[in-house]
């Protein structure tokens, strides 16, 4: 419980941090681009661009300790002020839309990769360390470079080549965008095209973070399976899958865990340089808009939504491990 | 940890390998390259020929010329960002995680911070603050960006073996015998962390090759520069899809993938020599 405690008082230090580092960002920039960008909204009101230029700490009737708090207490509120470029769409409603295209694509690439990342590792720890010489290890010594060159494929890369490829060339997939705009979006013909729509992106992301996950599980279990316990278990004659699975795979995976939370956590980001490609339009799509058309509320906002999903993610990982690992619980008493 | 060591890992062989023929087109750049990689008095979009292997861009420059000076710039950026991180990580873990105390304390608070931040998202918007999106980054704004972005993870694991040899008996010696503590750390604490500091150089060089290439393919450089990254940002931009011209698309990607591939082995590698756990028996 203390342990949890601690964690938490981490989480909110964090939290914190990043809901600073957000306030001052901007304050930070050399020149005064927001206030060009103010002057260039068309038909804004002048209480609208009051409003605007407290949100961005250029009004000058406060001190920037009082612009600190009003900024907190507005945060507190779940306003996150609206946009420059779709104004006046709120930010909070804009990234509400493009959630659930990030969360279900990414989301399902990122669990896809874990899953047969940490099954292709677990094998080919086994293998190399299990009796049965160099035949068995083939698979490790081939495993290994292929993981690695997963993990150095440039993600956006990749995207331009299945563009090029299979959706232009072949014509087996959409060349862009999240759902074709004619399509209603219920229905099995609806959902059959946004599935289509999700393929070549879903793909991308899995290929490249499908290395990371092989290596963490592989070296994960070549530890575990210098543990006294997985010998002893050897030694008792138990039968390889039972040692295999039963006890190195169920202790390797443990660490591992924190990595999925987190990875998880990184989901609600999206993935810029995929989405991009695709035109597909989820959270980091909209993150690089942001940025291009210098639309500072929105680019706040999403980076806001980000951290404090990735910190919460954080904190949950922490309270699993407590449960999943009972050594975490007593240890830190 | 020694070279011998290393050299008879078939995988660290490979990654250095690849990455020796990457530095030495780096700094053979101005000799071997057929053409100037900014001259655009080419015909635009040609396919391969003798005269021009790679086939040209559709603003005629020559893409093998502009392939090996973006050679030279990405890989002095990514192993010079590369060694800038270990330069953050030798005092924020290491040197930290050897004094203790308040020192300490405060460098690892800021380490979980960092940690916890979101590297991409955090890497784009810094770089639209810092930059502006309009394209005309400075390389060593971008090499700022990376630098602060990637330094947590490794300041860890660095910080924990640090802590690990502190109060080993020859640092203890040291300690008595009156060195200083910048001299102990160099002298005494890195040399048998070694292994690991050079296993993440590797990895923070991959980390800065990737995130330089992706910030400059979208725009977040100097599109002015020929680098991998920027070439990339041009194919998509002039839509060298559309025209036909793959290999300007192709070869960019693919000289990123190898020499990432070349830093991901010799990381990877040097990790397996310095962890007897991962070692064969």
């Amino acid at each position: 419980m203390r342990y949890l405690l601690r964690r938490f008082a981490v989480l909110l230090l964090t939290l914190w941090a990043a809901v600073t580092v957000n306030f001052a960002l901007p304050r930070l920039m050399p020149g005064d681009p927001v206030q060009t960008k103010l002057a260039t909204i068309p038909g804004i009101s002048p209480l609208a661009r009051s409003a605007l230029e407290k949100q961005f700490g250029l009004d000058t009737h406060q001190s920037i300790v009082g612009q600190y708090f009003s900024y907190l207490g507005q945060l507190l509120r779940g306003d996150l002020g609206r946009s420059f470029t779709y104004y006046p769409t709120k930010v909070s409603s804009m990234i509400g839309q493009s959630l659930p295209w990030t969360l279900g694509m990414v989301g399902f690439a990122t669990l896809l990769a874990f899953v047969l990342g940490c099954g292709l590792g677990m094998v080919a720890a086994w293998r190399r360390g299990s009796a049965g010489g160099n035949r068995n290890a083939r698979f490790d010594t081939f495993m290994v470079p292929l993981g690695v060159m997963f993990g150095a494929t440039p993600p956006f890369w990749l995207a331009m080549l299945l563009v090029y490829f299979v959706a232009f060339k072949l014509g087996w997939f959409p060349i862009g965008g999240s759902r074709t705009p004619g399509v209603a979006a219920g229905g099995l013909g609806g959902a059959f095209d946004v599935l289509k729509h999700a393929v070549l992106p879903a793909f991308t992301l899995t290929i490249v973070s499908l290395g990371g996950w092989v290596l963490l599980m592989r070296n994960s279990m070549l530890t575990v399976m210098n543990d006294d316990f997985v010998k002893f278990a050897r030694a008792k004659g138990l039968d390889n899958r039972t040692v295999a699975y039963r006890y190195a795979a169920r202790n390797a995976i443990l660490p591992i865990f924190t990595q999925l939370a987190l990875a998880l956590g990184v989901v609600v980001g999206g993935q810029v340089f995929i989405e991009i490609v695709f035109s597909y339009q989820g959270i980091g799509y909209w993150l690089l808009q942001a940025v291009l058309n210098e639309d500072y509320p929105l680019m706040q906002g999403i980076f806001l939504i980000i951290t404090v999903t990735l910190l919460v993610a954080n904190f949950v990982a922490d309270a699993l491990y407590v449960l999943v690992d009972p050594r975490v619980r007593v240890g830190a008493g | 940890m020694n070279v011998r060591s290393v050299l008879s890992n078939p995988r660290a062989l490979v990654g250095a390998s690849i990455l020796a023929f990457f530095i030495a087109v780096a700094v053979l750049a101005p000799v071997i390259s057929p053409y100037s990689p900014t001259d655009i008095n080419f015909a635009t979009a040609l396919g391969p020929s003798w005269k021009h292997w790679l086939g040209t861009t559709s603003g005629g420059q020559d893409i093998l010329s502009e392939l090996i000076w973006g050679t030279r710039a990405s890989v002095s950026v990514g192993l010079l960002t590369g060694a800038l991180i270990c330069l953050v990580q030798l005092v924020t873990g290491v040197f930290a995680g050897y004094v203790g105390g308040l020192t300490d304390t405060v460098s690892a608070m800021v380490t979980n911070i960092f940690l916890v931040l979101p590297a991409l998202p955090l890497l784009i918007v810094l770089s639209a603050y810092l930059q502006g999106s309009g394209g005309s980054g400075s390389t060593l704004v971008l090499i700022g960006v990376i630098t602060i972005t990637g330094w947590a993870w490794g300041a860890r694991v660095l910080r924990s073996q640090a802590i690990a040899l502190r109060d080993r008996p020859f640092v203890e010696a040291a300690r008595i015998s009156g060195e200083g503590r910048w001299h102990i750390v160099l002298s005494h604490i890195v040399p048998n962390m070694l292994g690991i500091m050079v296993a993440n150089f590797f990895g923070a060089a991959l980390f800065a090759v990737l995130a330089e290439a992706g910030l400059e393919f979208i725009g977040l450089g100097n599109i002015n520069t020929v680098t991998w990254g920027t070439m990339l940002y041009w194919a998509q931009n002039d839509e060298a899809t559309l025209m036909g011209l793959w290999t300007w698309l192709l070869v960019p990607g693919l000289c990123i993938l190898l020499f990432g591939t070349a830093l991901g082995l010799l990381n990877f590698a040097i990790d397996e020599i310095a962890n007897p756990n991962l070692r064969r028996d």
